[in-house]
């Protein structure tokens, strides 16, 4: 795994919490955050949003073949999320099993640990989702 | 701008290939590519590498000088690219833009990678660094889940089932079955498919392209003086290439793959052919969706209809259209820097009437596509053989 | 009730206040994992009788931490729910304390990892703390001072904790995971804390020597001379110096390292055991340490009512007790939409068998 102290550290607020960004150009929503916006480029303004963290399930898979550091958590479901702002992020939803998980279904966002840095190193935390009522 | 041709081509067995180390196995194909152009060493002027993730793989940077090196090519300039699991195509399209623009006359382009001196793990978070390592593979994503995303959205989309996936893995194991340079040799089932462990749902086993050694060459020359070299020059008529957003999550839509349709686009109009008028395509089969979006977004079928199409037996060996008949990336095996040159060899094998049990009948033109990650860049190339 | 304590009893300082400025919650949170294993299925794997020990815990199952939670994931979860209920900026958390004795880190705060995820940094002061399964009320007195001198607007106590137990020993019926949250300030209070009081003594009944996986403890020594003696004292402590009396509270809360502990407490204290029961939460969830009576608390302030008096009495090994009057205000009633009722948490869980809970806790060596 590829995560160092400073690479873990500056994406604090973002995997923390659920900061990405906003074009005040175009009013496109981003997540992850971009410096430039794709549709403006150097027209755009962008500018940090903060995210709810409500969304809904758009594609999910169980996985049962883990890449390294994940092992002991597989199988876990990966899916991409709808945010309801509009971008969609790539996240684990977590309590819950394959067969609870639809295309559609609400979800919220909570705070977990994505990875560790082996038994040493540091732990990486981050944004998880659950299945919401 | 001149026209190219490619006049010559070579392959390694692929497959588990303990006993051949990186250099081993493009120095073979190399000299099986110089062969076939009846070449010799000195009269290459350039060379274009692809290879994804030597780096992490053996450990090893700054390839092509070694290939040069290991080739007797010194002291022709030597230009390594990457592009992911595109590598293999986009060196080739940087080798035919050299040659088509008279910047060098004879150039080599290899493809290669060595993926068997480490760990399954190591290999996947290799592959990894294809998608994006700090939104994808940071959360947990593997390569085969994130194409299973794409194939739940598009089952969930258009009805496409498991079996119809399956399908694509039962056909091209049939032609890898009639490739002596595939990794597979055996015919499978269905039931084999559908029985296998899951990987990522809704891929199983059989539904993903096997790791894989291997190295393919071809050898790129201005078409007027093609005839010196082969009774059978395969023109380049078209090559495309286009990229897209890196993480999938960043995408309009992941059921199909915008540019894989752009390249496609642009290509069919350099070639001034129709997706109708294409027999033969090697097209990109990392996963078995992705043969069924490719065959969607390359024109050969409605959006939507891939599965129905492999289903029905569309794509299967001299049918309506022949679709990897070296077996692709499933049955040929997919050293993912090699794959991009690989597709070239067997269209020109075809288009040459070379591919023994499994030629095309009557193949004239034919069409390579090839991935990068999960779309990011698409490489389309159309051949022609000129008579 | 008088602002300063009397004299109080031999060598106690004659200084000390037990009440102060009108400081209180603004708003609290708790957090449970999902996962839940029965005292009977850890009972089989040793060859002990199940009803047995379930009956003398007097605690059926506990919680168990999913493999990505910790002391910090859940302290987050719990301090969200606490920031949502309390309908304030994170911004104007002047003070974060979490306190519990299974942070993530031996080295490396888990406060700024809160701080972080809330949202409330860079302006505030936190620490973390580690004292017994008495850490988060401890961190409740911190903030109350520092809101009180108005060094601070609102304060965050937090306590959070994945507590360990060796296999096959007791505490391995009991330890369990869970989190509690308040947020204490001056307005807008759902809750009055009226006044505190603590008994402090070095009783050393249970330890961990930082190179050990799993903690020691005195066995029967963490009874009378360790959990009832401060419980007792500190809540006598508190009754004599803020002049109330069993039957002046509705509710009340004590730590719960088991089911039947609590209760035997207030049968000392003249306590109707009645009045321990929405905050008595360990027989359902096990003893999550630092966020026992903290959790306790929470549960109790979502049935509460207003003009209601709760007594909070915490308790951490070799550490003491913290006793609190707490009177819950009007303000209760309005936010009671916002809040998440620890009952969600309590009612939604999934079973572990052993071998599961194993891997969850990561007691093979080899993993």
């Amino acid at each position: 795994m590829m995560n160092s102290s400073p690479s873990s550290w500056r994406r604090i607020p973002e995997r923390y919490c659920l900061i990405g960004t906003s074009c005040e150009t175009c009013k496109a929503n981003y997540f992850p955050p971009r410096l430039i916006c794709p549709k403006c480029r150097r027209k755009g303004k962008m500018v940090d949003k903060q995210y709810s963290g409500i969304g809904k399930v758009y594609s999910y898979s169980l996985v049962n073949v883990p890449p390294s550091g994940f092992e002991i958590e597989a199988p876990y479901v990966l899916a991409l999320i709808e945010l309801e702002e509009g971008p969609h992020l790539t996240a684990q939803v977590v309590d819950c099993e394959e067969k609870d998980v639809s295309i559609g279904a609400p979800v919220r966002m909570v705070f977990r640990k994505i990875q560790e840095s082996g038994p040493h190193g540091l732990i990486h935390y981050g944004f998880k989702f659950v299945l919401s009522k | 701008m001149r026209r190219v041709a490619v006049v010559g081509v070579g392959l390694t067995k692929f497959g588990e290939n303990w006993d051949h180390s990186f250099r081993d196995l493009i120095t073979e194909a190399g000299i099986r590519a110089l062969a076939d152009a009846n070449m010799s060493g000195a009269d290459i002027d350039a060379l274009y590498g692809g290879t994804m993730a030597a780096g992490r793989l053996i450990g090893q940077e700054h390839i092509t000088a070694l290939i040069a090196d290991y080739m007797g090519l010194n002291p022709i300039p030597a230009t390594r690219v990457e592009a992911a699991c595109a590598s293999g195509s986009v060196a080739l399209r940087t080798g035919y833009m050299a040659v088509a623009s008279g910047i060098h006359d004879h150039v080599v382009v290899g493809g290669v990678e060595k993926m068997t001196d480490v760990s399954t793990g190591e290999v996947a978070s290799a592959l990894g660094g294809a998608g994006d390592q700090e939104w994808e593979l940071f959360m947990g994503a593997t390569f085969p889940s994130l194409y299973a995303l794409m194939a739940k959205r598009h089952m969930h989309e258009y009805g496409t089932t498991e079996e119809q996936m399956a399908q694509v893995a039962v056909k091209n194991h049939y032609n890898a079955a009639r490739n002596k340079y595939a990794q597979y040799q055996k015919e499978i089932t269905l039931e084999t498919v559908m029985k296998s462990k899951v990987v990522s749902s809704p891929l199983k086993v059989f539904d993903c392209s096997p790791i894989t050694d291997g190295a393919a060459v071809a050898i790129l020359a201005p078409l007027e003086q093609a005839r010196k070299y082969t009774d059978t020059p395969i023109e380049i008529v078209a090559s495309a290439q286009a990229s897209d957003k890196l993480a999938l999550h960043s995408r309009e839509s992941i059921t199909r793959l915008d540019a894989t349709m752009i390249a496609a686009k642009k290509a069919y109009a350099q070639a001034n052919v129709e997706p109708k008028d294409i027999k033969v395509a090697e097209v990109h089969d990392c996963f078995t969706i992705a043969e069924i979006m490719a065959i969607e977004d390359l024109g050969f079928c409605r959006k939507g209809e891939g599965g129905k199409m492999t289903a029905d037996g569309a794509t299967a060996l001299n049918s309506k259209i022949s679709i990897n008949t070296s077996g692709g990336l499933k049955g040929c095996g997919h050293p993912v820097g090699a794959t991009g040159v690989k597709q070239i060899a067997e269209i020109v094998w075809q288009l040459r009437g070379q591919a023994e049990k499994r030629q095309v009948t009557g193949a004239e033109i034919g069409l390579t596509h090839n991935v990068g990650g999960s779309g990011a860049t698409c490489v389309v190339h159309i051949l022609k053989r000129t008579n | 009730m008088a602002k300063l304590l009397k004299s109080g009893k031999l060598g106690e300082r004659a200084t000390r206040k037990v009440i102060l400025m009108a400081v209180g919650i603004v708003g609290y949170g708790g957090y449970v994992p999902r996962y839940r294993i029965k005292v009977e299925d850890i009972a089989r794997i040793w060859g002990e009788e199940g009803y047995r020990i379930k009956e003398s815990l007097g605690v059926s199952e506990k919680s168990v931490p999913d493999l990505d939670e910790d002391a910090a994931t859940m302290a987050v979860e719990s301090a969200r729910n606490a920031v949502r209920h309390a309908g304030i900026s994170p911004q104007s958390i002047g003070a974060l304390f979490v306190g519990s004795e299974s942070h993530p880190y031996a080295v490396k705060p888990t406060a700024t990892i809160v701080a972080e995820a809330l949202g409330a940094t860079p302006n505030l002061t936190a620490a973390d703390l580690e004292f017994a399964c008495k850490a988060g009320t401890t961190a409740i007195q911190c903030c109350m001072g520092m809101v009180s001198s108005d060094m601070i607007e609102h304060g965050l106590a937090i306590g959070s904790d994945t507590s360990q137990g060796r296999p096959s020993d007791t505490l391995e019926y009991t330890a369990s995971a869970g989190a509690g949250a308040f947020i204490i300030g001056k307005e807008n209070l759902v809750a009055e804390i009226l006044g505190t009081y603590s008994y402090t003594t070095d009783t050393p009944d249970f330890w961990r020597r930082p190179s050990a996986d799993f903690p020691s403890h005195g066995g029967r020594f963490t009874g009378e001379p360790a959990y009832f003696k401060h419980v007792v004292n500190a809540t006598k402590g508190l009754m004599e110096r803020m002049k109330f009396g069993p039957k002046d509270v509705d509710y009340v809360v004590f730590h719960q390292p088991n089911g039947k502990f609590p209760k035997e407490a207030a049968k000392i204290l003249g306590i109707d055991v009645k009045k321990l029961e929405p905050g008595l939460l360990t027989p359902m969830i096990g003893n999550t340490y630092s966020a026992a009576s903290m959790l306790g608390l929470a549960a109790t302030l979502d049935v509460a009512k207003p003009g209601q008096h709760i007594l909070m009495t915490s308790f951490g090994s070799g550490a003491g007790s913290d006793s609190f009057l707490i009177k819950v205000t009007d303000g209760i009633e309005k936010k009671r939409s916002r809040s998440v009722p620890l009952s969600t948490y309590i009612n939604k869980r999934e079973h572990l068998d052993y071998g599961q809970y194993v891997k969850f806790r990561k007691k093979l060596k080899s993993l």
